[in-house]
């Protein structure tokens, strides 16, 4: 909304410096965007008629224009291609000024000197309109300087007026809020349009009458035209184009009073009669733009008396009715539709405008009679209108007031002050709202303008905003009956991270829609499908933080960076159960590493390898201090068939790890290898924890034992360490694999692996013969359950 | 053999011993020559000690002085070169054996909580200290949690404020990616008698393409108290006790504006002066002196209607913040996309 200042002071006596009434407007929550002085920087602006317009020599785009300038001649380049003889038009010469403090020089322009420029609204600062040269009103003499033949000679607020106070987004609603923030009388007059003696009825039909509470015609002879210089210029400093001296009014009204009106050639209805009715089931109709709209039953038109539509109600009308330079007479609409209405039809058709963005938020019932005539008042000014006496007014449950009890001990307990009654009233009379009583018996008879006062709560906030938020107190409340804190599962989660962390992963925040395909990679087909996804081929939500934990590593690669450890902790999505809407919703702990691990000249460089992956998988297990779990190799979709590995944990598999396969490297277009693990933390947080009963370590010294035993390949290292657990039980302090070789004599299929065993009792030395009968029990174990031989 | 070629023999030895001893330039050396001297075997004192036998008996107590001596000698040569060695080569350790230190290991970095993560464990862990709860709830909502409850029905003009993405479940448009955290509050009132008071931080969707300005995915945090006189002035003073404790400064002030949300009733938006030129004006806080940081308000009437509270027995109040917007203005980061854009030199620098 573009509020002009001149404007305003039509309403109330205002001339408060522009900064206080910035800071007042803000304060009462209508934002401001930006304030527009024009007049303040343009110098040396004037009018010009053009007189010829000739091509440019050398651009097929650009125009010569001669232009007569009031005193003299000059000839300039322009790009704008409505440029016409006999126009009248802004124009700067050489040392003029424009806003933004740009100063004008003669210069040629692909060899024609151009003597300054013609401009466009938005190079006067009027709005953004730069689709062409400003066409001025022709009665103005070239020469005159355009900030008087503009009046931009003002101040312009552009304000943000939020969706729940349709009454601001209009001049009076603004003059009103200014003159209540400086206490200043509201004076709106009351129109008064002479009427003409020929009376033309014309009938109004409301099939609708919940979707259309209100409509109102009105008829009038008129004679087309410009509009004069005043009501253009208004109309450019709040941002519309002036078209014709009738579609103008009825702007003009709609930025004054926030009550949009249509004009119908009223030759071109079938007859003088309105038949508003929800459309049928298919129909169509082509709006103004030119589009053909496909109708729903949900949609209200207004049609002619044959039924045939002319507007789609409260957005946007037809091309059939729509008046022209061969208008002559017309039946002005003035309207009250339901808003929810409008809203949905707006929103389904795609198609907004001046008019349906102020019905969708509610308009004023009870204006609908004096927009019209403050209209037809216009007309007569400035159309010759020659208004016919009586209008119909189809108003079958006219609206009133709301009457809402409002209690000033609640006003101050929800704001935490201690207003007195006079303070409450006294808040809320300037903005047309009638109170009657005093101290929890107060009766507020709001306007019919604000459909947002509804209840007891929108007074209050009322009350606020008038005494000022500034005026409202600091306290703290805190809670009398809980502990603030972390959950036991939100502080594993943050324990996670920070293991994560602690070996040196960056954490990632990825876009969780994902290609299906880059999930299919890794097996997984049951996700949840986007509905209007932001790019078509990320279709679906992550069910796995791979593809995402991938995609980063593929743009750092891309800039440099290949040796990576990345981790992200996130929601997952699966398809939800039978009958349920909501997906299945985990959070996943993931990490990723690529390239090089680089230690030269101190080690050899290597690569990443299932190691490291496995390593994270543990370190996730041991950070939560899981009990018993074990890791086997295991093949899994995405992954290199034979490098990788599960977690188990109780009986339940709760996180993968190892050395990803070429289809999910190939995706992404990372080369080398790159190790992954994931795993599901609330899996990982249900599995059992180990026992944290202190145990004294033993002051006994350890006995080591090395073991070597040749096994087949299929048989898991870790398989090994498990069975010498369970058979060398509380003594066992540590099994560690030191050594793993394949050789022709071990033969295919075989390999050795040697550990080394520490053990220790906890109440004494162990004697050799202890040793040398683990030792053995130990050997037994191993041989028999995994078929292996002892290496001498 | 006589006692004087004994005395002669260890005598020679002696006077080639002051001369070798102190030359000697090394712990190994001096060992060597010690062993040549006064060693068991072979050495000129053991030699003179086998000799002994040999001489008269009245010569051999004389002799075995001698020996004696010598040995005395040798040792006090010996131990006085020995700490010199020892300290010549203590002095040539620093460059004969050294590393240098600079070359470094590589494998150890730390790694890094992303900037969001961290701005999130702040704020989190600010309200907690006030005595709050972290609430949470799903990413993918229903209409009834993430619009109607929080009093905005079907083709309220507030919807059209949030560009929504909708997944394929349930009816059309009835299932989507939660466009605030703001659903959290309708779960936890749900589940939850009052009082209440938590902060539910999260990750919230908008159907926006991806700029320096716009990010179809971000971050905010919630926060809600519910109990039986909260007021607004508790509101604000809540806002303002967490601003001086996040930006570590007590002279930190808020402003608050009147402002739109279905939610909540009166709604303000909220602004703290200026952390960095303290109101006087500066780029961060486009020269106005302050920096808006959220929306708040009380919570609306017929959100408790929604949930089954009762708005006559119980008030409450709502606010909400962007954690990238937070982290934004803290550290001067001018586009939104940097914090999906995961690049390592920045997840690297926080």
């Amino acid at each position: 909304m573009r509020a002009p200042l001149s404007w305003i002071r039509e309403f109330t006596p205002l001339d408060a410096p522009v900064d206080d009434i910035e800071a007042a407007l803000n304060r009462v929550g209508l934002e401001v965007e930006g304030v527009e002085q024009p007049g303040l920087e343009i110098v040396g602006v004037r009018a010009a008629r053009v007189v010829d317009v000739v091509k440019h020599p050398n651009a097929d785009r650009l125009t010569l224009v001669d232009l007569d300038t009031g005193d003299g001649a000059a000839r300039v380049v322009c790009g704008a291609t409505n440029v016409h003889a006999g126009m009248l038009a802004p124009y700067a010469p050489a040392g003029a000024t424009l806003p933004g403090g740009i100063t004008l020089e003669r210069r040629p322009i692909k060899g024609e000197v151009s003597d300054g420029m013609l401009l466009s609204p938005r190079e006067l600062g009027l709005g953004d309109d730069h689709s062409g040269i400003m066409d001025l009103d022709a009665s103005i003499a070239p020469g005159t300087d355009v900030r008087e033949a503009l009046g931009l000679d003002d101040v312009i607020f552009d304000i943000s007026v939020t969706p729940n106070r349709p009454d601001a987004m209009c001049v009076v609603g603004v003059a009103r809020e200014l003159a209540a923030a400086f206490r200043l009388p509201l004076e709106i007059p009351v129109p008064a349009a002479p009427t003409g003696d020929e009376d033309r009825p014309i009938g109004v039909v409301l099939e609708a009458p919940d979707r259309c509470p209100r409509y109102l015609g009105r008829v009038a002879a008129v004679t087309m035209g410009p509009s004069p210089a005043w009501l253009s210029q208004r109309l450019v400093k709040a941002g519309l184009r002036p078209i014709s001296n009738v579609v103008d009014v009825t702007n003009y009204v709609l930025l004054e009073r926030n009550q949009p009106l249509h004009a119908f050639d009223l030759d071109r209805l079938a007859g003088p009669g309105i038949v508003v009715r929800l459309a049928e089931p298919g129909e169509r109709m082509t709006t103004l733009d030119g589009v053909e709209r496909v109708l729903a039953p949900e949609d209200l038109l207004i049609c002619d008396a044959d039924r045939r539509p002319q507007a789609i109600a409260g957005i946007m009308g037809g091309g059939d009715s729509e008046v022209s330079d061969r208008t002559r007479a017309i039946l002005l609409e003035s309207a009250y539709f339901e808003a929810m209405g409008i809203a949905r039809t707006s929103k389904r058709l795609k198609l907004r405008s001046e008019s349906s963005a102020r019905f969708e938020r509610g308009t004023d019932p009870e204006g609908v009679p004096t927009a019209a005539e403050r209209a037809m008042e216009l007309l007569a000014a400035t159309a010759a209108a020659v208004v016919a006496p009586s209008a119909v007014d189809q108003y079958p449950r006219p609206v009133t007031r709301p009457r809402i009890q409002l209690r000033t001990s609640r006003v101050n307990r929800i704001l935490g002050t201690a207003l007195d009654d006079q303070t409450v009233l006294d808040s809320l009379r300037p903005l047309d709202i009638q109170v009657t009583g005093t101290g929890d018996e107060i009766v507020a008879a709001p306007p019919t303008f604000r459909p947002d006062l509804e209840r007891e709560v929108d007074l209050i906030e009322e009350v606020a905003r008038r005494v000022g938020f500034d005026s409202i107190g600091r306290t703290v409340a805190r809670p009398q009956e809980q502990i603030g804190g972390l959950s036991h599962s939100q502080r594993d989660r943050r324990v996670l991270a920070d293991a994560l962390v602690g070996v040196g992963c960056a954490e990632t925040a990825t876009v969780p829609m994902v290609a299906p395909d880059a999930l299919a990679d890794f097996g997984i087909g049951d996700t949840v499908e986007v509905a209007n996804p932001l790019r078509s081929e990320e279709s679906v939500l992550r069910a796995s933080l791979l593809p995402g934990l991938l995609a980063v590593a593929a743009t750092n690669a891309a800039r440099g960076r290949p040796d990576l450890a990345l981790f992200e902790l996130g929601t997952v999505f699966f398809s939800p159960p039978a009958g349920a809407i909501h997906p299945v919703e985990r959070t996943h702990v993931a990490a990723l590493l690529t390239g090089t691990v680089r230690r030269r000249p101190v080690e050899p460089d290597r690569a990443v390898d299932v190691h490291d992956a496995v390593d994270l998988m543990t370190l996730l297990a041991d950070a939560l201090e899981l009990a018993d779990y074990v890791v086997e190799p295991e093949a899994i979709p995405g992954y290199h068939p034979g490098r990788g590995a599960r977690l188990s944990a109780g009986a339940r598999v709760v996180a993968h790890a190892g050395q990803l396969g070429e289809g999910p490297l190939a995706r992404f277009g990372l080369e080398g290898p790159t190790v992954a693990v994931e795993a599901d933390v609330e899996a990982l947080r249900a599995s059992p924890r180990r026992d944290r009963a202190f145990r004294v370590p033993s002051p006994f010294p350890p006995s080591e034992i090395d073991l070597a035993f040749v096994v087949s390949e299929e048989v898991p290292a870790g398989a090994i360490v498990s069975t010498l657990r369970d058979a060398l039980g509380t003594t066992v302090e540590d099994v560690r694999l030191f050594d793993e070789f394949r050789s022709e004599q071990l033969g295919p299929g075989q390999r050795s692996l040697a550990f080394t065993v520490r053990l220790r009792a906890p109440d004494r030395t162990l004697t050799q013969a202890d040793v040398a009968a683990l030792r053995q029990r130990g050997i037994d174990a191993v041989v028999e359950r995994h078929h292996a031989t002892l290496r001498a | 053999m006589t006692l004087a070629d004994e005395q002669a023999r260890l005598d020679a030895a002696l006077d080639e011993a002051k001369v070798a001893i102190p030359n000697a330039t090394s712990t190994a050396a001096l060992d060597d020559l010690e062993r040549r001297y006064t060693g068991r075997r072979s050495s000129a004192a053991a030699a003179a000690t086998e000799g002994i036998k040999d001489l008269p008996a009245d010569d051999r107590p004389k002799a075995g002085k001698a020996v004696h001596e010598f040995k005395a000698a040798v040792a006090a040569l010996v131990t006085a070169r020995r700490a010199e060695v020892a300290a010549e080569e203590a002095a040539g350790a620093a460059t004969r054996d050294r590393v240098d230190p600079t070359i470094g290991g590589h494998a150890r970095r730390r790694g890094h909580l992303h900037l969001v993560t961290q701005t999130r464990r702040e704020l989190e862990d600010i309200f907690i200290g006030l005595g709050y709860r972290v609430a949470e709830g799903p990413e993918v909502e229903d209409d009834w949690h993430n619009f109607e409850a929080l009093n905005i029905p079907p083709a309220h003009p507030a919807r059209s404020m949030q560009d929504t993405i909708y997944v394929r479940l349930g009816e059309p448009e009835q299932v989507m990616l939660r466009t605030h955290t703001s659903p959290v509050q309708i779960r936890t009132m749900e589940s939850q008698p009052p009082p209440i008071y938590v902060v539910a931080p999260g990750r919230t969707y908008r159907n926006e393409t991806l700029d320096a300005r716009h990010s179809p995915v971000f971050h905010q945090l919630e926060g809600l108290a519910v109990d039986r006189d909260i007021t607004m002035a508790d509101l604000f003073g809540t806002i303002e006790t967490f601003a001086r404790e996040l930006f570590d400064d007590p002279t930190i002030r808020t402003r608050f504006r009147s402002d739109y949300f279905p939610y909540t009733e009166p709604s303000a938006e909220l602004a703290v002066s200026c952390v960095f030129c303290h109101g006087e004006g500066c780029r961060v806080c486009s020269h106005t002196g302050w920096i808006e940081l959220g929306g708040c308000g009380m919570v609306d009437p017929n959100v408790f209607q929604a949930v089954g509270i009762d708005p006559e027995a119980w008030q409450g109040f709502a606010f909400g913040f962007g954690l990238e917007r937070l982290a934004m203005i803290r550290y001067g980061i001018d586009e939104i996309r940097t914090f999906v854009d995961n690049d390592v030199r920045f997840l690297e620098q926080y």
